[in-house]
């Protein structure tokens, strides 16, 4: 169906609503990778990032964003890495973020 | 004879430096404002970092105080302090050869931050109101039922000019990691969420407890203050912030609110040190004469300090604190008198 074009378009609310986001594929994640929870925000996965020092692409906004239950676009975003692992060698917290990332990527994908 | 030393304020502070002071034959005399000894101490249910029950260390430091027979003034206010003694608010005075002000911080209140509806929502409640349901076993909503999703929020009444606080009050962190802790254990199905600005883990253990509540217990840490909450309709608190970590405003309806409030200089303050002459730091703390090796003392001879009264500071960095104050007395005792 056609919409009609009021010269003007609806924007979707930017917030992140925590109390209608299905948290499901969230909590599934962290259930199978509980030290994701111990990410300080620190960004030097980000930091030293070999995808993003060349695109727009932002491990640690991403999978924070995933933890609040924002999927979109974060299936496709995720194939921007190249699985080189650097991210792992600098994590202070230890976190085994290369697994993380095929992790979220089996959770969000269709396969 | 013995001297004598008056003791402002019988906290913790106060109680260890009297029981210091005692052990090195010096006679101290606290003067308490309240009707009970032990300070805040007294109210928390366990304390940081390792669950400590408080009546553990609060009760036996005031068996001992009675042991040593120590004298102590209860319901007694001090209005005027100098370095040979005090007056109360009876005008009495109380003469001694050194004062020891330990009188302590005020909590926040929580009612001046408007926009957290603090007394007007019936599930907003501080982090010293949660101490005092543990304290009576309940931890419950106002009717009655369990919470499911709680939220604490950080720095109430710290690092805020609005409300005039513009220190930090470093207990309040471990305090919202502990309670976060104490709440999963109770209800272990619940969501806890814990909006911070900076995550301040200043003593030992306490970073790796942040972590055990971080991944051991899935507390959940959102970075971005708490800018309004809401009552619903069914008594649930709407809450806005900023996830400062994806950049994207955030809303969600919990439960529980729990305030984490700071700690305050007493309002007092201003008058007790004008009658000693001594300065005031800019947040209305008493000033030390400097912060290495004269934190526990000030401009005017005689006059020391211990506790909470010159900074926010733990019941550990309290009790450690009392000892350097009694060390400190003792050897301005020694030097004055024995000549
Ligand atoms: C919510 C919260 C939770 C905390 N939990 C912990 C914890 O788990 N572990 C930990 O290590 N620390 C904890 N703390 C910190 C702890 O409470 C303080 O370190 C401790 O209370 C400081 O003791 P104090 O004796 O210096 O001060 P206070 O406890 O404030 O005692 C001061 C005393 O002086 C009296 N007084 C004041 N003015 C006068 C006057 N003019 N004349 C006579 N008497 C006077 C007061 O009545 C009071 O009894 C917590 C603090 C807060 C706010
Ligand atoms: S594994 Fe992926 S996310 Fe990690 S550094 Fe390499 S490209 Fe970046
Ligand atoms: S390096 Fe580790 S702790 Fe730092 S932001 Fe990335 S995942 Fe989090
Ligand atoms: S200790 Fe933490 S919660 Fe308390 S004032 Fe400092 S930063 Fe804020």
């Amino acid at each position: 169906m056609r919409s009609l074009n009021f010269g003007y378009a609806i924007s979707h609310p930017r917030a992140i609503d925590m109390d209608n986001n299905d948290l499901r594929k969230s909590r599934a994640i962290i259930e199978e990778m509980p030290e994701l929870q111990a990410c300080i925000s620190c960004g030097s996965c980000t930091a030293s990032c070999t995808a993003g020092n060349i695109t727009n692409f932002n491990f640690r906004k991403l999978h924070t964003s995933v933890r609040r239950g924002e999927y979109k676009g974060a299936y496709e975003e995720l194939n921007k890495c190249m699985l080189c692992g650097k991210c792992r060698l600098v994590c202070p917290r230890g976190i085994n973020t290369r697994g993380l990332i095929m992790l979220i990527k089996r959770k969000l994908g269709d396969f | 004879m013995a001297h004598r030393v008056v003791i402002v304020g019988g906290g913790a502070a106060g109680i260890q430096t009297a029981l210091e002071l005692k052990s090195r034959g010096i006679e101290p005399i606290i003067v308490e404002r309240d009707i009970e000894l032990g300070g805040k101490a007294r109210g928390w249910h366990k304390l940081f970092p390792l669950f400590t029950p408080a009546k553990d260390i609060i009760d036996p430091l005031i068996a001992r105080l009675r042991e040593e027979r120590i004298r102590c003034f209860y319901g007694q206010e001090v209005t005027e302090i100098a370095s040979d003694g005090v007056v109360l608010r009876s005008g009495e005075r109380i003469p001694g050869d050194a004062v020891v002000v330990a009188t302590g911080f005020t909590l926040f209140d929580a009612h001046r931050k408007q926009e957290y509806g603090y007394g007007l929502y019936d599930n907003v409640i501080t982090s010293v109101d949660l101490e005092r349901m543990m304290n009576s076993g309940r931890v419950v909503l106002t009717d009655g039922s369990e919470p499911r999703r709680i939220a604490f929020l950080h720095c109430v009444g710290s690092r805020d000019e609005k409300v005039d606080q513009k220190h930090c009050s470093k207990v309040c962190c471990i305090t919202g990691v502990k309670q976060a802790i104490e709440i999963k254990q109770m209800f272990p199905d619940a969501d806890v969420f814990n909006f911070y600005m900076d995550i301040r883990m200043y003593g030992p253990g306490y970073e790796e407890l942040y972590r055990s509540a971080q991944q051991d217990y899935n507390i959940h840490f959102i970075r971005g203050r708490i800018s309004e909450a809401a009552e619903t309709i069914n008594k649930r608190i709407q809450i806005k912030a900023e996830d400062t970590l994806t950049g994207r405003p955030l809303r969600m309806t919990v439960d529980m609110l729990v305030l984490l409030v700071g700690m305050s200089a007493n309002y007092e303050n201003k008058n007790l040190a004008q009658s000693a002459g001594i300065p005031l730091a800019p947040n209305g703390y008493f000033r030390t004469q400097d912060s290495f090796l004269g934190s526990v003392t000030c401009e005017r001879e005689g006059i020391f300090f211990a506790g909470a009264a010159t900074a926010p500071k733990s019941l550990a960095d309290t009790l450690a604190e009392a000892s350097l104050t009694a060390s400190a007395v003792c050897n301005y005792i020694k030097v004055k008198y024995t000549k």
